[in-house]
């Protein structure tokens, strides 16, 4: 048994009682990355030395009593870590070595004295769904290295999955927590947008961005957001609403419990295995003593065109700020300023990334701005409403995280659009700015994990944890361990 | 099909500052027409009377006081630098 089987909780006991030190936690980080990543991929940097002295300081220092005391995290390559290289897997980065300043969720993490391990591998720039577009090697699933981890935040799910960290931060555009939870076995939760701050994340879209915490169990996953949520001065989007105690929202009661699944969420495109898992979890609600309704979200169909559209305009606009004057990767052809520009950002962003700043430059350009742009943001009304009305009859949205379960490496990279679709399920919940979670509920035949996906009202994470939480504890899945099988194991 | 043509595309990477090669227009035509086209399943939805959405949270704008704070210093805005001199970022000309 691993020490990163056990819940935080668990973990602080144990230091309280003196059975174990910060220093076995980080070494056992350390130790278990050195056994599997070179299978796994998951790290992009590790901060071993920081870590170590780091923990030797923890284990003598007087009061252990803060909210994450020494707890082992990873940290997604998107998330400003100060004075330690900060990737976002591009190339165009690569030699971003000494970032100036922490993001808020990072200050909130050392504030309660989690320790960093490293940065975590992800999709350039978090676009992807597979990892795939990671310009380092590309993050595998530890269920089996053939299939990808998913994506944009592989390496934060896998590294969980693999027990390379007790716990890590993810970020989530349009699934990029929840799908690669589903994926790896884990539970991610994309919180309601605000919720966390977004200061010192590397902006992909920022209507739709969201950082959330990755974990083994529901439990840990309340706690590490009860740590990174909050209002921050410094995101003007970060939302002044009071922060609940989400530990104890955990009571094991969902008696009364009202779920809405929507038709479109078990329908055509859904695979039979994934559409079983969810009716079987739905049973486990029933027993548990809650309802549920088949309900519709009639705009569903159209989430990923809407989405594909304004996420590639945000990042169009977002991504400008990459000129090679200030920081990153400047070319070495360039002759005159302009030429500059273009030859740094070409030999610096990757296909997927210039694909996206091309979608979205073309979609803010002059004359498609009403069609394409505009036309999108009404859609996302409609869609948003659609979330607005079901939340005035029921508690909860249930259905899948994902439509199949992890693809293999190398089967959809080269059609952007069947990668896109896989996101069908995720994407609304960024479009209305909810919250979902994606917790295990099971696996394939080819014992890949499923992902069953949770949704609620803005700001309303509780119920949504309470909900995870109490199908957690009837089941099982969540403690089963990948074995990081695979032809290339 | 949407109907998009190369010297679009590579107007469109001028205005992103991308440099692309012929291989890459050819790509993104044939890409960005897939895209459009399946985007414009939009148009199947009436949406004269719906206003769009820029920001989901009923927020307000947010003002704070316009008041200089320490940040960082200007020997640490040079520290990731590709280039520079005097404490200053250099650049390649601007005029040709």
């Amino acid at each position: 048994m691993s020490l990163f089987d056990h819940t935080i909780k668990e973990l602080e006991q144990k230091l309280h009682n003196h059975e174990i030190t910060v220093q076995d936690l980080v070494a056992a980080s350390y130790q278990r990355i050195k056994e599997v990543d070179d299978k796994v991929h998951a790290f992009l940097t590790l901060n071993e030395e920081n870590a170590n002295a780091y923990a030797k300081e923890l284990d003598e220092a007087a009061d252990k009593h803060t909210a994450l005391f020494g707890m082992p995290s990873g940290i997604k390559d998107n998330i400003v870590t100060k004075a330690l290289r900060t990737t976002c897997a591009s190339q165009f980065l690569d030699n971003f070595n000494d970032p100036l300043y922490n993001a808020t969720v990072v200050n909130k993490l050392n504030h309660q004295q989690a320790v960093t391990i490293g940065k975590l591998n992800m999709d350039e720039f978090a676009m992807g769904s597979s990892n795939e577009n990671s310009s380092y090697e590309p993050t595998r699933n530890p269920w089996n290295t053939d299939y990808v981890p998913g994506g944009s935040s592989g390496g934060s799910a896998a590294a969980v999955a693999a027990g390379e960290v007790l716990f890590s931060l993810g970020s989530d555009t349009g699934g990029s927590i929840r799908q690669p939870a589903a994926f790896c076995g884990v539970v991610g939760l994309k919180p309601t947008y605000g919720r966390v701050s977004r200061f010192g994340l590397v902006a992909f879209a920022s209507s739709l961005d969201q950082i959330g915490p990755i974990t083994r169990n529901v439990e840990d996953n309340a706690r590490v957001l009860e740590v990174i949520a909050g209002h921050d001065p410094m995101d003007s989007t970060s939302a002044a609403v009071e922060v609940p105690a989400y530990t104890e929202a955990l009571t094991g009661d969902v008696k009364g419990l009202k779920i809405a699944v929507p038709k479109e969420y078990l329908a055509e495109g859904v695979a039979p295995e994934v559409k079983e898992s969810v009716l079987q979890a739905l049973k486990v609600y029933e027993s548990l003593g809650a309802t549920w309704e088949e309900v519709s979200l009639p705009h569903s169909k159209y989430a990923v065109a809407t989405y594909y559209l304004l996420s590639s305009s945000e990042a169009s606009a977002n991504l400008a700020r990459f000129d090679g004057v200030r920081y990153g990767v400047r070319s070495e052809n360039a002759n005159n300023m302009i030429d500059m520009f273009k030859k740094s950002r070409s030999e610096g962003f990757g296909e997927e990334v210039k694909r996206r700043i091309m979608l979205g430059t073309f979609a803010l350009s002059s004359g498609y701005y009403d069609a394409y742009y505009k036309k999108a943001q009404k859609v996302r009304t409609l869609i948003k409403n659609d979330f607005d009305k079901i939340f005035e009859d029921y508690d909860v949205v249930i259905g899948p995280t994902t439509p199949t379960p992890a693809f293999k490496v190398g089967e959809k990279v080269d059609d952007p659009l069947t990668m896109y679709a896989n996101d069908i399920l995720t994407i609304p919940v960024n479009l209305a700015g909810v919250p979902g979670i994606s917790v295990p509920c099971g696996f394939s035949d080819q014992g890949l994990p499923i992902g069953l996906q949770i949704i609620g009202k803005h700001f309303d994470e509780n119920t949504v944890f309470r909900a995870a939480h109490a199908y957690e504890q009837a089941t099982d899945h969540h403690k089963q361990r990948p074995q990081l099988g695979g032809a290339n194991a | 099909m949407a109907d998009i043509s190369k010297d679009q595309v590579k107007h469109v990477a001028h205005l992103a500052r991308l440099e692309v090669s012929e291989e890459e227009v050819e790509m993104f035509t044939e890409q960005l027409s897939s895209i459009i086209t399946y985007a414009e399943q939009l148009n199947e939805l009436d949406t004269s009377d719906v206003e769009p959405t820029t920001h989901v949270l009923d927020i307000k704008n947010v003002l704070r006081k316009d008041e200089p704070k320490k940040w960082i210093t200007q020997e640490e805005a040079m520290k990731n630098a590709p280039d520079q001199q005097d404490g200053q970022y250099r650049v390649p000309s601007i005029l040709e």
